[in-house]
């Protein structure tokens, strides 16, 4: 299987010499079409290795390589979603959802032109979240769970290779949560794109993962490497099983200990 | 207050239903103001106080009637170089507001000089503003905007200075330069701080014009209170303070209003959450 994602021997520092080392001796490869959880005690690089990917952050040593270039500015393939939704309140939901595509070089010149067909592809995905006919009301009369799912429409709508998720379902009730891990894996299922899904939630992990990798405390580094052997495509159900309970619990296991380590 | 509603609901029952149907919260404000008139007058009368050093309303009222003609002209001419000073600090404070707001080091090394030209009252500035230009419009709308284009420079440059760290990510990710999210986030992100600010700036137009015609012009609202005053027409004063005062009202109205109709995504948006 070839590597979108190579991330090698990569140390980062926040600040200057003598600022914070946040990761250091990084190494992890995702390959095209996986489904990839990271999880890791709070505060041990997630969000920084979702930045270095992303070309947000350049590491002072070691290489990112993504889709075979290495990462030396920003990389417009992917698309991303924190935990906080940032959706602009003067935009409707619509063109909230459409922003990606005013700034992408690929799509910005076609937008004026092709605008019908964009709005079609946005209305299309804000159904596949569960939002139809929201597009034309504000984010803020949205709830958070919905926000949110508007979140997720924008980080699709310039059909990114790679989606880089940072905790999105952080903020949401189990039950929006548990619905929202079924639309992220139907997405995966149905159109390919390669994921990266930073979280706190190892059942979250272990029910969308192929691959799940534990992060030690900072200065982070890959400590371990699962692959996750459930069957796709997976029912919420799997969760109640015995090898998933015990999955989790090994991976509870791990961070705990990196924690202690720390 | 309970009190009060209690008596005339006891001794009048009609009335309290018309009572009901007003809406004193609109009324409010009138009714305050004419209230502050009328113990104004109530006090004068008591006190005895000549016209000389505090004149009745009534006397004031009488003035602006008396000398309708000079005051509608120094009126119009106050409000014309206040707006224009005013437009100008629109312009020039959004300019600058953009410009400060831009980047780290901008804001860093031109924040403490702005603060530096705030603290310097611009009344000292309308004597170089008359070696310059002489005395007359140019210096009124040039205090004008002087002292006006601060509060919205601040504004501006602050809205754009707090975007969300993690809004600017998502858009610096798919490859977005600065003008990008200037012009996607920071421009309409900080048009709520600049609406909000025209308020503050529109009063303050209204100092510097006076202050500058006060001491340097012969036509004006400053002007005309200023040699009502070396003549003891006190009361002319007062219709001059008067006629400012409605004239920075009606402003103010104007500006918050502008600022419901650009801006409403911003209060809804708020009261919302
Ligand atoms: N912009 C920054 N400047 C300086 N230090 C930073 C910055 N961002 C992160 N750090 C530091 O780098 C380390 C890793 O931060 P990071 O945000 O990657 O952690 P995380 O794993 O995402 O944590 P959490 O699980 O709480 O979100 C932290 O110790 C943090 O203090
Ligand atoms: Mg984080």
């Amino acid at each position: 299987m070839s590597h979108l994602v190579t991330i090698d021997n990569v140390d980062m520092r926040y600040g200057g010499a003598a600022g914070t080392l946040a990761v250091s001796g990084l190494t992890m490869k995702v390959g095209k079409g996986e489904f990839a959880a990271v999880v890791g005690p709070s505060g041990c690089g997630k969000s920084t290795l979702m930045k270095l990917v992303t070309g947000l952050h350049i590491p002072q040593s070691g290489v990112v390589i993504v889709a075979d270039k290495q990462v030396t500015k920003p990389v417009s393939i992917v698309g991303m979603a924190f935990q906080n939704p940032t959706m602009l309140p003067w935009r409707t939901t619509l063109d909230n959802i459409l922003l990606p595509l005013e700034i992408v070089e690929r799509h910005r010149h076609r937008l004026r032109a092709n605008k019908k067909e964009y709005v079609e592809k946005a209305e299309h995905l804000l159904e596949t979240v569960g939002l139809k006919g929201f597009g034309s009301k504000f984010p803020w009369q949205l709830s958070g769970g919905m926000q949110q799912r508007a979140n997720l429409c924008r980080a699709l709508i310039h059909e990114p290779e790679l989606l880089m998720l940072d905790e999105p379902f952080g903020a949401l009730d189990a039950f929006t949560r548990e619905e929202l891990w079924c639309v992220i894996r139907d997405l995966h299922a149905a159109q390919g794109v390669t994921i990266v899904l930073v979280t706190h939630d190892l059942r979250e992990a272990t029910f969308l993962a192929d691959r799940i990798f534990v992060m030690s405390a900072r200065p982070g580094k890959v400590l371990k490497e699962h692959t996750v052997p459930f069957a796709r495509p997976r029912d919420l159900e799997v969760m109640y099983e015995k090898a998933f309970n015990d999955m989790v619990h090994e991976l509870h296991g791990e961070i705990a200990s990196a924690r202690v380590v720390a | 207050m309970s009190v009060v509603t209690g008596n005339t609901a006891a001794s009048a029952t009609p009335a309290k239903s018309l009572a009901q149907r007003i809406n004193w919260v609109k009324l409010a404000p009138w009714l305050y103001t004419i209230g502050l008139f009328v113990l104004w007058e109530l006090l004068v009368i008591v006190l005895q106080t000549p016209p000389t050093i505090l004149p009745a309303p009534s006397r004031v009222f009488q003035a602006i009637v008396q000398y309708w003609s000079p005051i509608w002209k120094n009126s119009l001419q106050t409000l014309y170089t206040t707006t224009v000073g005013f437009a100008i600090a629109v312009v020039a404070g959004l300019a600058i507001g953009l410009f400060i707001g831009w980047s780290k080091a901008i804001y860093a090394g031109l924040y403490p000089l702005m603060i530096g030209f705030n603290a310097i009252p611009k009344v000292a500035l309308v004597p170089i503003l008359v070696i310059w230009f002489g005395i007359g419009a140019v210096p009124a709308i040039l205090t004008a905007f002087l002292i006006s284009f601060f509060p919205i420079v601040v504004n501006v440059a602050t809205g754009l200075a707090t975007i969300e760290p993690e809004t600017e990510d998502v858009l610096r990710a798919l490859g977005a330069k600065k003008l990008d999210i200037m012009l996607k986030v920071g421009i309409p992100r900080s048009m709520p701080y600049f609406f909000g600010s025209l308020k503050v700036a529109i009063t303050l137009a209204f100092v510097g014009s006076v202050v500058s015609e006060t001491v340097a012009s012969n036509y004006g609202l400053g002007n005309m209170m200023s040699s009502a005053q070396s003549q003891f027409n006190v009361p002319l004063v007062f219709a001059g303070l008067l006629m400012l005062a409605v004239e920075g009202i009606a402003m103010y109205a104007l500006m918050a209003w502008i600022e419901r109709r650009m801006t409403g995504w911003a209060h809804r948006s708020t009261m919302s959450q």
